[in-house]
């Protein structure tokens, strides 16, 4: 996604602030949160807008992260619009409520600093928190830069609360790289965003008490199975929807996100880098000077893991020589889980495939500089061996 | 692009310089990019901070390696194994020293052999009744770039401090600026840019 404005218009901002500032414009009615380690800047941030009257958020400090997306799912059923934030082991706690949320179909935004998870305790950026809750029942975004964090908080919001679609959706950035760092964003006028996300109307209210209703009752042998399949439609319906929201979000802002991944370099090539959130951003710059050599190279960054577009990226990704896949997350004792996907996608849709490779990056905040997303094109142009899982920027 | 690493000691506000000037390079018409070195924060540890600016929009989010520029804003750190000052800087770059030392005692030191500018900015910073060099420093370093205009940086300076504070600041950044001016001559930054 590139910023087509003038450095002029442009604020300098961390991703962190960015994500404060979309909060701010969407003003959810509740805002619970555990406002320690491992909170992100994001909550410091909002809560100053807050606490200088800038919007009329009410602030929940709660003890944990359980308590705090706990709280959310009761002020969500309530009818309010709610918005958290976190990361790391903070994500981890919250995850028993997750599956709550997502099941109870409460359209809570959740931003998350994508951190490594303990142990050893770490704090740096890898994508194991994210990933850890893939199976939750939620959308989750991810963004490349602080202006992708911005803009899809904005989107997440829209999404989460159309009636198609009724699920928490994670808006992810990556920890301290994005979260913490400084760069230009472009951010819409306050009036533009509220008239987009416009109200929220809950489609049930614990609050209505002229039409009670029961929520989050037992679901027993006779009934779980059917919900499940329901919270596998709402994803589906999520698909549809985002791409009308991006067409929406186009006019408004002029920043086009077209289908469910970002598409770089890619008509012509014949390698394919396959990765998530920041590390897209140095890539770029690696295919751009590998293309001055003549090597034929593309980026996929998806914007979309849940649901997960697997179709789309099969289709992408078809008359390609090799495609590697870039996981900052392992699914130990197996491989990448953004590999495992597009393998199972390959293998569903294509009938002549691509050769895979995986490589896990990153992990615990290991820094992935230009000459090792290089030394990946390196690999697949010398046919190197794809059976096995590979890591970059490990001693060994 | 321009990289530029900030060499200080955690509470002497090397990120907050390094914000402070990717702030006015996008008011002065440039893409910039400004992040601490990730992790808990120790005060009186050695800690680093980066800027990258460039005409383009910048999309690397990885480390910086090679630096064109270095910004010592503590002299006890060229005595610091660890903090390794001039680990990757450009042979054509800048080493930037707060000291009152000569480059040529700073080269004795470091061994490096590129451009050593060095400026008391202790003493400057206290002629102006302010203790943080580091916004001295940010003046030097904004005169060396040429192109980041005093009155962004002071726009800059209005977001973070109050009135009184605010005067000190703006004291202390020309202080720098000035002295810069005294040192290069009539020699711009053409070098690296």
């Amino acid at each position: 996604m590139r910023v087509a404005t003038a450095p002029a218009e442009l604020l300098l901002l961390t991703g962190a602030e960015a994500a404060a500032h979309a909060m701010r414009q969407l003003n959810p009615d509740v805002v619970p949160v555990y406002p320690i380690t491992p909170q992100t800047p994001i909550i410091e941030t909002f809560a100053q807008f807050v606490a200088d009257g800038l919007c009329d958020a009410e602030i929940v400090n709660v003890e944990s992260e359980h308590s705090a997306l706990s709280a959310a799912v009761g002020a969500s059923c309530a009818g309010a619009r709610v918005i958290t934030a976190t990361s790391a082991q903070g994500l981890a706690l919250m995850l028993e409520i997750v599956y709550i949320a997502a099941s109870m179909r409460c359209p809570i935004v959740i931003a998350v600093g994508s951190r490594a998870l303990s142990g050893p305790i770490n704090i740096h950026c890898d994508h194991s928190d994210s990933m850890m809750a893939r199976d939750t029942g939620c959308v989750q975004l991810f963004a490349e830069n602080a202006q992708e964090a911005y803009d899809l908080m904005i989107m997440a919001q829209r999404l989460a609360e159309d009636r198609r679609v009724l699920v928490p959706v994670m808006v992810m950035q990556d920890g301290f790289t994005i979260t913490h760092s400084a760069e230009p964003v472009a951010l819409l006028p306050d009036a533009i965003v509220k008239e987009f996300v416009g109200e929220y109307e809950p489609l049930y209210s614990l609050l209505d008490t002229d039409h009670p209703t029961t929520q989050g009752p037992f679901a027993l042998p006779d009934y779980y199975f059917e919900l499940k399949r329901q919270q596998v439609d709402a994803l589906e319906a999520a698909r549809t929807v985002w791409l009308e929201i991006q067409r929406r979000f186009a006019e408004i802002s002029g920043r086009r996100y077209e289908g469910f991944f970002e598409e770089y370099k890619l008509s012509d090539a014949e390698y394919v880098l396959v990765l998530l959130s920041s590390t897209a951003g140095t890539a770029k710059v690696v295919i751009d000077r590998l293309r001055r050599r003549g090597i034929k190279v593309g980026l996929i960054k998806p914007w979309v893991f849940r649901p997960f577009p697997a179709r789309e990226l099969a289709r992408a990704l078809a008359d390609r020589r090799a495609v590697a896949i870039l996981d900052r997350a392992i699914s130990l004792g197996s491989w990448g889980p953004l590999y495992l996907e597009i393998s199972a996608a390959v293998g569903r849709y294509l009938q002549k495939r691509p050769v895979l490779y995986n490589y896990i990056y990153g992990l615990g905040g290991r820094d992935t500089p230009p000459e090792l997303l290089a030394s990946v094109v390196t690999d697949m142009c010398n046919e190197a061996d794809p059976t096995v899982l590979r890591y970059l920027g490990l001693r060994e | 692009m321009i990289e530029i690493r900030w060499h200080g000691r955690g509470g002497q506000g090397a990120k907050t310089v390094s914000q402070l000037l990717a702030g006015a390079a996008l008011r002065s018409g440039r893409y910039a990019q400004a992040f601490p070195e990730y992790g808990p924060e120790r005060s009186g540890a050695p800690v680093k901070a980066f800027n990258r600016l460039d005409t383009k929009e910048i999309r690397l989010h990885c480390s910086i390696y090679e630096p064109d520029i270095v910004v010592v804003l503590d002299p006890t750190l060229l005595h610091a194994k660890e903090a390794r000052v001039t680990e990757g800087l450009k042979r054509h770059g800048i080493l930037l020293v707060n000291t009152g030392q000569t480059p040529e005692e700073i080269r004795a030191l470091t061994g490096f052999s590129g451009r050593i500018i060095t400026l008391d900015a202790e003493a400057l910073a206290r002629s102006v009744g302010t203790r943080f060099s580091n916004v001295v420093m940010l003046g030097a370093l904004a005169r060396l770039l040429g192109d980041i205009a005093l009155e962004d940086l002071e726009s800059e300076f209005a977001k973070l401090f109050g009135e009184k504070a605010l005067a000190i600041n703006v004291a202390a950044l020309r202080a720098g600026f000035s002295a810069m001016t005294e040192r290069l001559g009539q020699k711009p930054l053409e070098a690296i840019s």
